[in-house]
């Protein structure tokens, strides 16, 4: 069985088996950057999801804030859809400042 | 060179990689050469997701049970400066057998399975904590030669192919330094300590230096998975390499210490460089690999009786949870 199949096994937010939900964890490492994904915790809720993530994630003052977030919640894009949603934007230069020739006495810009 | 003991699976993963030649399995390998890393939802080969779950399982395990030889010091840690850092150190290897595991769940196996798997037997662990912790010198052995291997066998595996794998191996690095640290420091304190505390600390070194070239597992030679996991950048460099590496700069630590490395043969060769050493009893490491080293009943039951002792929190907090949820339903 896989990640996502397990995942799914269970309705939104219900515990079916005996394990533990999964939640995904992340941390904002100072004030000015974003949260960052850095791991998983098992815990039966969110609370104690963020104080084990507290514990495994942080023992070295790694963040000021913690985000947890149930594994299952999580919608991820298909990697054999990169192409598709990717792609596109691929010969799109003309959105890149870099593709205009502007003057050398124009200044400024 | 007897291996009697020696488990049998070596052909298992070369059977299972059917249709190696198929599209998906080329466009695979072209990633890996081209060192761009494979995360979870990417297509790969079904042995190479079982050797990483075998690995990264195993690893974890490692760390965890890796726990139990050095806990059973931290009640008699001769100082209060001593305990705390023992203590952060053993928290810090529980900490890096749940980045593995969580690592390794992202492969498809449950955190339930892998432990189903070390208490039955079926999943491995470091053969070096099936040794016994002795004296107080063995806590500056572990340190300064254990974990000391184990950084040399863990910084290549930050640039592993597996994304969750390698980012879990950076964390852990991180942490690592200190633990090597703390473990020198009570060397140089017992090793310039009383006669009484010197001769505990050879008696670690002569116990522990063998053991710990182990660590790196068989030769080159023997070792049946190399090529392949070499091939899939799985592992990055070999068991050999490693150990010749890791020979090279720890003896002079041990002659700053004054102590005697147990081997005869050892050696510098100016020619290549680095140090000549003496055979590795591979029978010894067969045997306690399958089971049969000092410890490895007591470390497999204390595991097993933690887990069980356990299960009355796991199912009160999941009952807890589920009555909240009848409760708001
Ligand atoms: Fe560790
Ligand atoms: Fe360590």
């Amino acid at each position: 069985m896989t990640s996502k199949e397990r995942q799914m096994k269970g309705k939104k937010g219900q515990i079916t088996g005996k394990e533990w939900p999964l939640y995904e964890v992340f941390i904002r490492s100072k004030n000015g950057l974003a949260h960052k994904h850095v791991g998983s915790v098992h815990a039966t809720d969110s609370t104690t999801a963020l104080e084990a993530a507290r514990d495994v994630y942080t023992r070295r003052q790694e963040g000021i804030s913690l985000w947890v977030v149930p594994s299952r919640e999580i919608t991820a894009s298909d990697p054999e859809d990169e192409g598709m949603l990717f792609e596109p934007a691929k010969d799109k230069i003309y959105r890149h400042p870099t593709f205009y020739k502007i003057p050398k006495d124009v200044e400024y810009m | 060179m007897t291996k009697s003991g020696k488990p049998k699976s070596t052909t298992a993963m070369t059977e299972s990689i059917t249709g190696k030649d198929s599209p998906e399995a080329k466009a695979f390998q072209k990633k890996i050469d081209a060192d761009i890393t494979i995360e979870p939802k990417d297509w790969m080969p079904e042995a190479y997701r079982h050797t990483l779950i075998r690995q990264m399982s195993q690893h974890a395990h490692s760390e965890i049970v890796g726990m139990l030889p050095e806990g059973n010091w931290i009640g008699r840690a001769p100082s209060l400066r001593r305990k705390m850092i023992l203590l952060a150190k053993v928290q810090d290897e529980a900490g890096h057998g749940l980045y593995l595991y969580s690592a390794t769940e992202t492969l498809g196996i449950s955190r339930d399975q892998m432990i189903e798997q070390l208490h039955s037997g079926s999943a491995k662990y470091s053969s070096i904590f099936n040794y016994p912790t002795l004296t107080w010198a063995d806590m500056g052995a572990i340190g300064w030669l254990v974990d000391g291997a184990a950084i040399m066998n863990q910084v290549p595996l930050c640039r592993t192919s597996f994304g969750p794998y390698a980012r879990a191996m950076v964390r852990i690095c991180k942490e690592e330094s200190f633990h090597q640290r703390q473990g020198y420091e009570i060397m140089i304190a017992m090793a310039h300590g009383s006669p009484a505390q010197k001769v505990m600390a050879q008696s670690a070194i002569d116990r522990w230096w063998w053991p710990s070239l182990m660590m790196f597992g068989p030769p080159d030679a023997d070792s049946p998975h190399s090529a392949q996991s070499l091939k899939w950048k799985i592992k990055r460099t070999s068991n050999d390499t490693l150990r010749q590496k890791f020979i090279d700069v720890t003896v002079p630590q041990a002659e700053f210490l004054g102590l005697e490395v147990p081997d005869p043969d050892l050696k510098w060769n100016k020619k290549r460089d680095h140090y000549d050493f003496g055979e590795i009893d591979w029978d010894e490491f067969y045997q306690v690999i399958s089971g049969n080293g000092p410890c490895n009943k007591e470390r497999l039951d204390a595991r097993i009786k933690a887990w069980e002792d356990g299960k009355w929190v796991r199912d009160a907090a999941l009952a807890y949870e589920q009555k909240k949820q009848a409760a708001a339903a």
